[in-house]
Order: C-alpha cells, then sequence, then structure tokens
C-alpha cells in the first residue's frame, strides 16, 4: 500500500526516478519487512526488562531464613513468627488434637493428605503452617486458645467461613486447599529453622 | 444525526470506532497523508527524537519510581537498591539518568534548527513560543530529578538553585522558605521535587501537545525557509518522513545505548556518589553540563540580583525572539551577515558552558562576561539592526529539491560533541595531581574486571580495611559476583558476626551472618566511627571508586602513596602525608604494607599487588554490573546498527521516486 502511495505521488508530482533504477517492489517489501519485524523485536526488548523490574528484587528473594525456639510455647498453644513476610503458625498441639487429626479418613477431606506429611516424622505435636488462608488470603483465626477455631478445633477464617482442622486441612467453606506447610527443618529437639 | 464523522476506513472495526470518535481519520490526516515540506535535511529529524526520548524517559521513570523513597534517609540507599538488586534496575536506572542529557542535547539541536532556519518567524512566533516554554519545563524538570538520588551533587545544586529566588527584594526569602517547606533543603523538598518531577512531565505532554498542534496549522518550516507554494512542494508525512525519521532515532539510540552501556557514567559528577551531607559542600560544585551556561552568565555578573535576572533573562528574552529579529527572510542561506553572526552566538553560548565548567577565576571571568556581553547584545542589538542594514540573497521560486546539509550537520555535531568534552575538565583540573594510571583489567569496552584479583582485593578488604571502613550496600550473596561459589559464600557469611534485629528482651542480637546479610560494619553508627578515628569518618567504600575522580586509579595511589613529608610541609597532628591525596595530608595511616596479607593462589605479597587487588575489588564494588552492561551494551549497538542500515536502505528506496 505505501508502495502505491510512493508511486502516485511521484506520477503525480511528474517525478520520475532520474537515478534510473525504479524502486525494486519486492526488495522494498522485504526491507520494510525486516523494519517492522526490527521495530517490533526492540519494543519487546524494551518491555522485557521493565516488566522484569517488576518481579521480586534480588534482595527480596534472598530473604533469610529465621530460627524459632519452641520450648516457650505450651501445649495447645501457638506462636506466630514471620518469615518472608507471611506469618508462620507454630502450634503446639495436645494429644487429643493430634488424635483428632489422624483419625480422620482421607475420603472425608476435601484436599486429602494424612496428618504424617503434614508433620515431621517423630515431632507429632508440632504443626508448622503458612497461616495464609487458601482462599483469598486472609489470616486464620485458632493459633491462640482463646481464637475462634471452628468446629474441627483447627483454625477458622473470618473473612468467608473457611474451616481447617488440627492438621491445617481445609474441611468447610470456600478455601480450596490445606493451609501450605512450609519449608523447615527441626535443628535440634526444641529448635527448628524454617526456610 | 448531527456530527456522526462519515469514515472512509474499509475495516468494520475501525469505521465504526471512527465514525464516532475520529481518531484514526485524525492520525491519517496529521500523520498520514500530512503534506510534509520535500526539502528537509536530517536537521528535520529532532523533534522525533525528542519525542522519543520524552517517552523513553517517562517509561523509564515510573518504573524507577516504583522503587525509589523520596525520603531523606532512604533516598541514596533506595537508588543503589535499583542499582543493585532490582531486575535490570541498573538499565533502567541509567537510561533515565543518561536520558536527561540526551533530551536536552536533542533539544538544543532542535532549537539550533529553529534559529539558523529562521523556523520562529511569522507566522510560527507561538509555535516557537511554546517551544520556549516547553525548554523551561524540561529545565524544571531535570534539575528536580537531579536532586532525588539525593548525593552530594544533589543537594548542593538543590540549595544553590532555589537560593537564587532569594536575590528577589522583600518577596526572595518568603519564596525560599516556601520552596523548601522548611529553613533549608530538606524532607519536605526532597518529597515535593519527588512530587512534581513526577507530574511536570505529563505537563510537557500537554504542552508539546499545543506545539504540534500549532506546527500542524502553520506547516513546517524548511531549510530554504519560503512558503510552501503548490502540492509539488510537499510530500506525504508517510512514509516519507516517517522512515527518514526512523533512520534518525536507530543512530541516536545508538549513541544513547553507547553511552548508558559504555560511559553510564561519563556525563555525571563524582560527588554524586557521595550521599547529601548539609554540612559539607563539596569542593568544586558544578551544575550539569546542560546549565552550564546559565550558570556561567549567573556567575558573570558580580552583582546578585542582576546576575540572577541575566541568567533568567537570557531563556525569557526568547520567548521575544520573533519581534527581536526584524528581517523577513527566514532562512540564514539567504542572510549573509546573519549566517556568520548566528554561528559567533552559538559559539558565545558554548564558550559560556566551558566557563561554567571551570572555576570563576582568572581567564574564565573575563570569557564568560565577553560572551554573556555578546549573547544579549545578539538578542538586543544585532538582530533588531541588523534586519535593517542586511541584503539578503534573492529567494529561490520554489522548493525545488531536497537540501543536503551533511557538512553543517555534521559541524554541528561534532561541535555539541567537543562542547561536552570541554566541558568535563573542570574537575579534573582542580586535582592538580597526577595519578599513577594503571592498566585495568576493567578498561576499554571489551574489560570486565578480573575475577582472581577482585577474590584477592576482597581478602585485603576484609582483612585490613574492614576494620574502620563499612561497605553498607552490599551483601555477602553479591559476592558471586567476583565468582565465590554458593557454599563460599555461605561459609564466609557464617564466619561473621553480624547485627540479627532485637532479641525478647528488646536488645539488640548478633549471630553468624548469611549470604543475605549487609557486610558487616566495623562501627554501629557515624559517631562511634569517628570517635575511633581521631574525628575523622572513615568513608563507606561500596562506592568509593566511583566518588572520587580517578576511579581506581586514585584508590590504587592513595594506597601506594604513603611518603615522608617534604622538609617544609607544616603536618598536622594525627595526620599522615600522601602524594596522592588532595592536600596531601590524610588522617588514614598507611593501610597496607608488603606481606600484611596472605593470599592462597601464590600471587605475590607486595604492597603494589595488593594496591591493585583491592582497587580493583572496590571498582567491581562500585559497578557490579559492569560485565553484563557492556555485553548488553554491544548487543544493542549491533542491533541497532543493523536496523539503521535496514532503515536507511529503505529510505532510498522510498525516496527514489522524489530525488
Ligand atoms: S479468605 Fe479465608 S475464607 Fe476467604
Amino acid at each position: 500500500m505505501a508502495d502505491s502511495t510512493a508511486a502516485s505521488t511521484a506520477d503525480s508530482h511528474g517525478h520520475d526516478s532520474h537515478g534510473g533504477h525504479p524502486a525494486d517492489p519486492s526488495k522494498r517489501d522485504m526491507l520494510e519487512l525486516m523494519a517492522s519485524a526490527g521495530a517490533a523485536i526492540f519494543g519487546a526488548s524494551i518491555v522485557w526488562p521493565l516488566v522484569a523490574s517488576m518481579n521480586p528484587a534480588a534482595d527480596v528473594l534472598a530473604l533469610s531464613s529465621v530460627e524459632v525456639d519452641l520450648t516457650p510455647i505450651q501445649p495447645g498453644q501457638g506462636i506466630v513468627v514471620s518469615w518472608q513476610g507471611k506469618p508462620i503458625f507454630v502450634r503446639h498441639r495436645t494429644p487429643e488434637e493430634i488424635k483428632s487429626a489422624k483419625d480422620v479418613k482421607l475420603n472425608e477431606l476435601n484436599d486429602p493428605q494424612a496428618d504424617a506429611a503434614r508433620v515431621k516424622a517423630g515431632h507429632d505435636e508440632w504443626l508448622v503452617l503458612i497461616g495464609i488462608c487458601t482462599h483469598l488470603g486472609c489470616i486464620p483465626l485458632g493459633n491462640k486458645p482463646a481464637d475462634v477455631r471452628g468446629e474441627f478445633g483447627g483454625y477458622f477464617c473470618p473473612c468467608h467461613g473457611s474451616v481447617y482442622d488440627t492438621s491445617g486441612r481445609i474441611r468447610r467453606g470456600p478455601a480450596p486447599k490445606n493451609l501450605d506447610v512450609p519449608q523447615y527443618a527441626f535443628v535440634t529437639d526444641s529448635k527448628i529453622k524454617i526456610g | 444525526m448531527a456530527g456522526l464523522h462519515k469514515s472512509e476506513f474499509a475495516n468494520p472495526v475501525i469505521n465504526w470506532v471512527d465514525t464516532r470518535l475520529p481518531i484514526f481519520t485524525m492520525m491519517q490526516k496529521e500523520y498520514g497523508v500530512f503534506p510534509t515540506p520535500k526539502n528537509f535535511n536530517y536537521f528535520w529529524n529532532f523533534g522525533a527524537l525528542a519525542m522519543v526520548c520524552l517517552m523513553v524517559m517517562i517509561l523509564t521513570g515510573i518504573f524507577l519510581a516504583m522503587n525509589y523513597q523520596p525520603n531523606t534517609e532512604l533516598a541514596f540507599a533506595s537508588v543503589q537498591h535499583i542499582m543493585r538488586d532490582v531486575n535490570y534496575g541498573w538499565l533502567i536506572r541509567y537510561v533515565h539518568q543518561n536520558g536527561a542529557s540526551m533530551f536536552f542535547i536533542v533539544t538544543y539541536i532542535h532549537i539550533f534548527r529553529g534559529l539558523y532556519y529562521g523556523s520562529y518567524k511569522s507566522p510560527r512566533e507561538l509555535l516557537w513560543m511554546l517551544g520556549v516554554v516547553i525548554l523551561l519545563l524540561m529545565m524544571a524538570t531535570a534539575f528536580m530529578g537531579y536532586v532525588l538520588p539525593w548525593g552530594q551533587m544533589s543537594y548542593w545544586g538543590a540549595t544553590v538553585i532555589t537560593n537564587l529566588f532569594s536575590a528577589f527584594p522583600v518577596v526572595g526569602k518568603h519564596i525560599v522558605t516556601l520552596l523548601w517547606g522548611g529553613f533549608s533543603v530538606d524532607q519536605p523538598t526532597l518529597n515535593r521535587f519527588f512530587a512534581l518531577h513526577y507530574l511536570l512531565p505529563f505537563v510537557l505532554i500537554g504542552v508539546i501537545f499545543l506545539h504540534v498542534a500549532a506546527l500542524h496549522i502553520v506547516g513546517s518550516n524548511n531549510p530554504l525557509g519560503i512558503d510552501v507554494k503548490s502540492p509539488q512542494d510537499t510530500v506525504p508525512f508517510h512514509p516519507y518522513y516517517t522512515i527518514k525519521d526512523s533512520v534518525g532515532i536507530c543512530v541516536f539510540l545508538m549513541i544513547w545505548a553507547g553511552f548508558v552501556c559504555f560511559a553510564p557514567n561519563f556525563l555525571g559528577d563524582p560527588n554524586n556518589f557521595i550521599p547529601a551531607n548539609p554540612l559539607q559542600t563539596p569542593a568544586d560544585i558544578v551544575p550539569e553540563w546542560y546549565f552550564l551556561p546559565y550558570y556561567a552568565i549567573l556567575r558573570s555578573v558580580p552583582n546578585k540580583l542582576l546576575g540572577v535576572c541575566l541568567m533568567f533573562g537570557s531563556l525569557l528574552l526568547l520567548l521575544v525572539l520573533p519581534w527581536l529579529d526584524t528581517s523577513r527572510v527566514r532562512s540564514a542561506r539567504f542572510r549573509p551577515i546573519y549566517r556568520k553572526v548566528i554561528w559567533v552566538w552559538i559559539l558565545s553560548f558554548v564558550v559560556l558552558g566551558v566557563c561554567g565548567a571551570h572555576k570563576p577565576e582568572g581567564i574564565w571571568v573575563i570569557l564568560s562576561r565577553v560572551a554573556t556581553l555578546y549573547y544579549f547584545a545578539h538578542l538586543l542589538v544585532v538582530l533588531p539592526i541588523l534586519g535593517k542594514i542586511e541584503r539578503p540573497l534573492p529567494l529561490p521560486e520554489s522548493i525545488s529539491n531536497p537540501v543536503v546539509v551533511r557538512s553543517g550537520l555534521i559541524a554541528a555535531l561534532v561541535a555539541a560533541f567537543f562542547g561536552l568534552q570541554a566541558m568535563q575538565p573542570a574537575r579534573a583540573e582542580s586535582a592538580e595531581i597526577r595519578l599513577p594510571e594503571q592498566k585495568w583489567s576493567f578498561d576499554g569496552a571489551f574489560g570486565t574486571p578480573d575475577m582472581a584479583a577482585a577474590q584477592r582485593g576482597f581478602k585485603v578488604y576484609s582483612e585490613v580495611c574492614a576494620a574502620c571502613h563499612a561497605m553498607q550496600y552490599l551483601h555477602y550473596r553479591d559476592l558471586a559476583g567476583i565468582g565465590l561459589s554458593a557454599e563460599q559464600i555461605k561459609a564466609f557469611a557464617a564466619s561473621v558476626t553480624v547485627p540479627q534485629g532485637l532479641n525478647d528482651e528488646g536488645m539488640p542480637k548478633e549471630g553468624p551472618g548469611t549470604p543475605a546479610s549487609q557486610f558487616r560494619s566495623p562501627f554501629p553508627n557515624d559517631v562511634a566511627a569517628r570517635a575511633a578515628n581521631n574525628g575523622a569518618l572513615p568513608p563507606d567504600l561500596s562506592l568509593i571508586a566511583n566518588a572520587r575522580e580517578g576511579g581506581a586509579d586514585y584508590i590504587y595511589g592513595l594506597m601506594i602513596g604513603f611518603a615522608d613529608p617534604p622538609k617544609d610541609m607544616k603536618m598536622q597532628s594525627g595526620m599522615n602525608y600522601n602524594i596522592y591525596f588532595p592536600g596531601h595530608q590524610i588522617a588514614m595511616p598507611q593501610p597496607l604494607r608488603d606481606g600484611q596479607v596472605t593470599y592462597t593462589d601464590g600471587s605475590p605479597t607486595n604492597l603494589a599487588q595488593m594496591a591493585k587487588d583491592v582497587s580493583t575489588f572496590l571498582y567491581w564494588a562500585a559497578n557490579p554490573e559492569e560485565t553484563e552492561r557492556k555485553q548488553i551494551g554491544f548487543r544493542a549497538i549491533l542491533y541497532l546498527g543493523f536496523m539503521a542500515c535496514v532503515t536507511y536502505a529503505l529510505k532510498r528506496k522510498v525516496w527514489a521516486a522524489v530525488h
């Protein structure tokens, strides 16, 4: 199309190409294609770093791990520590809580997962969870004994009523999945390292 | 059916939109078929280039603002965070920083084009005046942007420029307090400058829209300065000028990429790598190069109010230029005398720029006075009279062929380049010390810091320098940049005790470091650091290689430059003599001696070797992105060069029918 404009301009203005070599249309099409493709690639290579700059920066990615001393936490109680800006629930479960978590049949669960897969072997009494509701990100209640814990004695999310059990598994309400377990390890019997 | 537009576009979607809101018709009319004189030379590229600058500046600026903190405590560190941690942060920041200079180069050439070809004359007076407003807005924006990194030059530039207003009697003091939001440049000032620096570019867009709208009413001037007489004098803007502008844009972006990737701080000032210190003014304080001519005018008059008035007047006079120039002939080609004096005027402007870069002493004062005199005489005396007495050459009947002014353009570009160069020596000159120049692994376009040397240098730093000097912008994880493995970094960090916030009793706690820890500071704060060092604060070394004229050569010189003072020199107590330190008296005792550090790789541990290694390490620490930057630079320049060739070939094809 641009070709015809050029030609018609030349005609209507009564010029001819006194250079002696009239524009070769196929070569010109080729050049046009290269120029527009080149501009598109260049545009993309400008957008790329700008978008990448919105991703987590090196300091955010490098956020260190935290160590938690478990000795002060009494059975039935829990504490919240901050890791990567997220609340981590560390709960000392009572024997009844452990039992109720273990006794549930997997087929009764929305997101089936055995309690054993959610705690460290030999440390059944310690439940460590990322305290973020898998529905839309509120922080569920229930870490402190005084909190509302919902009908399964675990956690209750006040935002839209998701109910979690004493293993942090979703039992009722709109949340699709169990509360996540962060990466952590026991450094000693009374100390864990998250991250 | 009032107002429905009859659209001629075939595509039904475009047609539907265009019928209701004829933006496509408008674009087609203003940028598609818009009749444009066919004899433009490459000077007519610079408007488009300025648009490119504005767009790039706004885009990069928005992304910088996402990570920048307009807080006097955090601003400097947040810029370092952008440079070191944010993905491609250094690229975005250097594009933005050098972009300011690019924008001014392009705009100054664009203005020169208008002056030379008389584009300000009837009927384009308003178009020109809007252009002057754009220049003023650009200056305000650039000035406030320069304050944001909150380095020494930012701070003192802000202080000096805002104090200009104090020259005005009675109201002056109040204006300055109003600008500051306090009694010195401080938090309120920085915060409002950030707000305004974000706002003004959008005001610029508005004024530029009016500038372009006015252009599309009166039409473009051209190198002959005569009116377009018939359609035969014009070509449609697209594809003729879209493709010609594209060639210019490719070449221009190549130059920009060259600055960004190979000399990102060439146009900057080492002092701005030092955080703002309201209690100490840097020894040589110079504004950015694009303000130097006005700065020289300000200093050429030994009277505060008059100096300020002349400085503002030098810009405001441009507003009435269309009426100062009494000649009706536009293009300098047909004005034999104007054609010469315009160059004298340009020369006076460049000379002013060079004077502005030097301390106002001796010859520079005289030169700047002469240049200031001509700057104003040209506008107020020469132009009005010249129009009356000059006999213009006969004007051509019509625009026949494109006017090629390659030599003029090249001359202007070369002049611009040397002008820029000439504005540099001011700082080197004040040093008056010849540094022992070394060959560095990172020299030149292909050079990258030698990893082994940097690792040895890190050993020197941590065993010697770290006893007094912090490097607060570095983290142990950054050491991957000098080739340490993840395990080595982990092990090293764990061997260092670093602060770890508060313990359960609320007291400061310490523990082994992790890769994410900041380099351990030898002192908890500046007061403690001063107390331990006879009142002298050992500077942070994170940026020292960029913060000192001479960079790595300077650090090297300082390390090897300790000696006995000359007989006739009176040393102050507690000071040490150093050949390469400005003033030769330095509080730091000689830190490095032969054999002080044990190298594991068998390199000699003499003073020269250790000095070279630690300089390499500190250079890397200040420019950790160097290797990646140069690689990206090569790719960008090769690619843009290729694109310049493609667009140029296409331009020849497109124009073949007209030439
Ligand atoms: S966020 Fe928890 S239920 Fe919706």
